[in-house]
């Protein structure tokens, strides 16, 4: 299949000093980043970060304000969006109403001047498992039917990146997750690099290789989903990503290979190759899973850390309970323990001590003068943390 | 009781279907004259069933002439007031550009201006400009007033129309003009349709303007008007009940087309 | 999905055009109005300044011997002497004829909008069908309808609601009729669009909340559907004022308006400077009427 694609020297995808201001407001700010080619990379952030502007540029949809955006050697960010290799799966997926599935998938390959499509678009409807639907129009199909025509009018071009913004936004959460794994087949099959916009962690940490979480149109961090779960590199990331008790202290140096912080009266150390700095005012960072309750310090295994507190609340939610523990100062922390048979329920007013081994703790960059950072429950248990 | 509450339930449809009699009653006039032999020509009474109006529509010959005039009128100032006002429509919802809100201004106008002061106001121009008056300035004065209706119409449509379906297409490497030649055009043709049709019946109905630029040319209206002093051909009711069932065909053609579309999705 | 990515898309207007397009297209969009906005300068704009140098003529001229402009003001306060009867009734048979309108109109697209189901498309169809044709010969209907040997008077007249007579053609009453026959569709559908977008659970949250029927129409409806109401009425009030078909179809010089008036002097008695100063002053009129309306109403934005 890749022998059909473009001509174009194949590499990877480069976004250098990419910038994009609408009137005073800077969408995206000086923005760098190299998408191997043939990676899953997915561009990770909230409403407003700058993503969907990242992919428009890359389409052409906009032009950067500067910067370039390399595509092996050569710098498209100044051609017009149907003079380059790359194409684009829209959000609410932008199908033609006017035109049939046949000629929806066929629509790119026509306006290369390509008359005999039939063949192709019959291979493409197969790999996205849509034969037999040519000759509906959009509006015939479902969501999910939607989005895989919006995946096969792109994919049949054979592009050397597909752009894919939040494709899966419209589907309801059952159709989403399908939808996720069969994304992930296709892309393993045709080996395009994949850039997909999202706003949803667990969307991002399930089918990418590689994700970038922006904020205020700036990359925050960029790496495996696993890494980046496991070693936030700011707070900002630490609770975008999943959820994170961050206690404000001050970090006080290293001590052999620990850095030790001071945290609200308590003395606590974190290994230094999980502290992003050994000095100066720090969040000491602990994943609520991480967080673990007895009843009196006594319980506390050698080596872990912990702080006392009393339950303030706990949700059964099914394969965890999740607990609100208010520590002395009055912070609220979260933890979370699996339904797994072990250890019953603990009740709301019961005085605890909540403990967690240092290894996975991390220590951040924290603002002089901020206080603890603490998430409240969520209504909906972030699946990638129990998973 | 029970009657109190059906009554407070229905009394709002009951009053509907009185006032759509009240709106329907002349058409079924119009409809029963045509099958009906005056007694005399100054007379608006029932006198007798025939199918003569109908088998010979042309017997007053003035009569044809004037809806073959007001047809031809129709067709042209369809044809120009739709390009000119769909391009005005595009500029508005497409382009940005100093002077906007003068442009709507001056669409906005003729349609609240009385259509007296339209006619009269023009008539004052073609006489101080020494413009003999007759079919052409009939044809000015109607897309001057179909113009505004048109922009209106095909400005909703595209204003409707989700602009990313045209970025999907330069996209999939559709340039500039295959874009609109193969996505906007198609998907706003609708409503340029729409606004064809309402422009050709507001041109074909129109007396007050054309009243006052016609000279000596006689559109349909113009040859009710003055029949009306005169006494009225019959044949005057077949046009009116051909023109409502023309219309209604229409109307029920496209509602068949738009709910099959429907029911195939 | 990202609020900046839609910035420049949803307000209508085109994604910000790249630079290097934005130079090359510039032009465009004056190129695509400069022909309709040209027509509408030339044939609409102009017009009026014509008409309003016609009103200032010197009256003695006449169309043979040509006119000259020499703002006679005096024109204005002629006309207005001379007709003012017919001012008053023009504002007056289409007062009474809105009124009627909205009586019979409010109902109509109330129950289409709320109470039709799945006969809404039919009846939305029935209330536009009379301007399937002509607005002449459905007016010239009503002389049948209200015909002396009509079954309509002849009702009337068994009743005794009118003397044995009595007529409705050739009387105020026809004109008003016709009026507000031919005008009430304009009422009818801005009414019906913005009732029909009302929330019935509004309603019921309002009986809810102890309103009476009333009550719940006052406090939740009426305010709900006032820009539909308020375009309806200037829909149905300028072109109502500003007709003279149906005086001159229904009525007797007796019920003459100013339209029958300008349509003669310019096309009978061929007084230029006086239709022209008439035209001015209906339109003063109605604009008059209008904006007091819209203040009231407390809705400019409507224009």
């Amino acid at each position: 299949m890749r022998t059909m694609g473009h001509e174009a020297p194949a590499g990877d995808l480069r976004l250098a000093n990419l910038t994009k201001r609408f009137g005073i407001f800077t969408a995206v700010d000086d923005l760098s980043l190299t998408i191997p080619q043939g990676s899953f990379f997915a561009l990770l952030g909230a409403s407003g970060c700058g993503k969907t502007t990242t992919l428009r540029m890359i389409a052409g949809l906009e032009e950067p304000t500067s910067g370039q955006v390399l595509l092996g050697d050569r710098d498209i960010a100044r051609l017009r969006p149907y003079k380059r290799p790359v194409n684009t799966v829209f959000q609410s997926y932008a199908l033609f109403p006017h035109l049939d599935i046949n000629e929806n998938v066929a629509f790119g390959l026509r306006r290369r001047g390509i008359r005999k499509v039939a063949d192709q678009v019959d291979r493409m409807l197969a790999l996205v498992q849509l034969e037999g639907y040519g000759r509906r129009r959009p509006a015939q199909l479902s969501g999910g039917q939607q989005q895989r025509v919006a995946l096969a009018r792109a994919l049949i071009n054979h592009p050397q990146v597909l752009l894919l913004d939040e494709p899966l936004g419209a589907l309801d959460l059952k159709l989403r997750r399908q939808m996720q794994i069969e994304l992930k087949r296709i892309q393993t099959e045709v080996g395009i690099t994949f850039v997909h916009v999202t706003h949803d962690q667990e969307e991002a940490m399930t089918m990418a290789d590689t994700v970038a979480v922006m904020n205020a149109g700036k990359i925050e961090q960029l790496g495996a989903p696993a890494d980046i779960y496991e070693f936030p590199a700011t707070a900002f990331v630490a609770n975008f990503l999943g959820q994170s008790n961050l206690l404000a202290g001050e970090a006080g140096g290293t001590s052999g290979d620990h850095v030790l912080v001071s945290a609200h009266g308590g003395r606590f150390s974190v290994p230094a190759a999980r502290a992003r700095l050994d000095r100066g005012p720090v969040f000491l960072g602990v994943r609520p899973e991480k967080l673990h309750l007895v009843g009196t310090a006594a319980e506390v295994p050698a080596g872990h850390q912990h702080v006392g507190g009393v339950v303030t609340d706990a949700s059964y939610v099914g394969v965890s309970t999740q607990y609100l523990v208010k520590t002395a100062w009055g912070s609220e922390l979260s933890a979370f323990s699996a339904n797994s048979g072990v250890g019953g329920q603990l009740p709301v007013g019961a005085p605890v001590v909540a403990h967690w081994d240092p290894r996975h703790a991390f220590l951040l960059r924290r603002e002089p003068g901020e206080d603890d950072r603490t998430t409240p429950l969520l209504d909906e248990p972030p699946v990638s943390v129990l998973s | 009781m029970r009657i109190s509450r059906w009554l407070a339930d229905r009394w709002v449809m009951g009053v509907a279907l009185l006032v759509l009699g009240y709106l329907s009653l002349p058409i079924v006039v119009v409809a029963g004259l045509s099958f009906n032999r005056p007694s005399s020509r100054l007379s608006y009474d029932f006198n007798e069933f025939t199918l003569d109006n109908w088998t010979h529509p042309c017997a007053t010959s003035d009569m044809c002439d004037s809806v073959v005039r007001s047809v031809q009128i129709g067709f042209i100032a369809t044809l120009v007031s739709t390009v000119l006002g769909t391009l005005m429509a595009f500029a508005l919802v497409r382009h940005r550009f100093r002077g906007r809100s003068g442009i709507n201004l001056l669409i906005f106008l003729p349609m609240a201006t009385p259509e007296l002061v339209m006619g009269t106001s023009l008539l004052a121009l073609f006489v101080a400009a020494g413009v003999p008056q007759g079919f052409w300035t009939i044809v000015i004065a109607h897309v001057m007033f179909c113009v505004s209706f048109v922009v209106v119409t095909v400005k909703a449509r595209l204003a409707g129309m989700d602009s990313r379906l045209e970025e999907a297409a330069m996209d999939l490497y559709a340039s500039e003009w295959q874009t609109f030649r193969r996505i906007t055009l198609p998907l706003v043709l609708p409503g340029i349709v729409a606004a064809a049709l309402l422009a050709f019946s507001l041109s074909f109905d129109d007396f007050i303007i054309t009243n006052f630029n016609a000279g000596t040319t006689v559109t349909f209206p113009m040859y009710v008007w003055g029949a009306a002093q005169r006494g009225i051909p019959p044949q005057v009711n077949v046009i009116g009940t051909a023109m409502f069932v023309i219309a209604l065909l229409l109307v029920g053609v496209s509602s068949l087309r738009g709910r099959r579309a429907k029911r195939r999705s | 999905m990202t609020a900046l990515a839609h910035v420049p898309t949803s307000s209508g207007q085109p994604a910000a055009p790249p630079a290097a397009r934005r130079g090359r297209y510039r032009l465009l969009p004056y190129l695509l109005l400069l022909p309709g906005a040209a027509w509408l300068l030339i044939f609409f704009a102009l017009p009026l300044l014509q008409l309003a140098a016609a009103s200032l003529y010197d009256p003695s001229g006449s169309l043979s011997t040509g006119y000259a402009l020499t703002w006679a003001v005096g024109n204005y306060p002629d006309a207005l002497q001379a007709y003012w009867p017919q001012f008053v009734r023009s504002f007056a048979y289409s007062a009474i004829a809105l009124v009627l309108a909205l009586l019979m109109g409010y109902p109509l697209a109330y129950a289409i909008a709320q109470k039709a189901g799945r006969w809404k498309n039919l009846l939305l169809v029935c209330v536009v069908a009379p301007m399937f044709t002509s607005f002449l010969v459905r007016t010239l209907a009503w002389k049948t309808i209200l015909s002396d040997n009509g079954a309509l008077v002849g009702l009337l007249r068994d009743v005794h609601l009118l003397g044995p007579d009595g007529r409705l053609l050739a009387t105020p009453i026809a004109v008003v009729l016709g009026l507000t026959y031919n005008f009430l569709p304009f009422l009818v559908l801005p009414l019906y669009a913005s009732l029909e977008r009302l929330d019935y659970r509004l309603l019921e949250a309002a009986s809810d909340l102890y309103a009476s029927p009333l009550r719940a129409f006052r406090k939740v409806t009426l305010p709900l559907s006032m820009p539909g109401l308020i375009a309806g009425t200037l829909l149905f009030f300028i072109p109502a004022t500003g007709d003279y078909i149906n005086a001159e179809l229904l009525g007797t010089p007796n019920e003459y308006m100013i339209g029958n008036l300008i349509d003669s002097a310019f096309l009978v008695r061929l007084d230029y400077p006086q239709g022209a100063a008439l035209s001015f002053l209906l339109m003063a009129a109605i604009l008059a009427v209008v904006f007091v309306y819209l203040r009231k109403a407390g809705t400019e934005e409507v224009l």
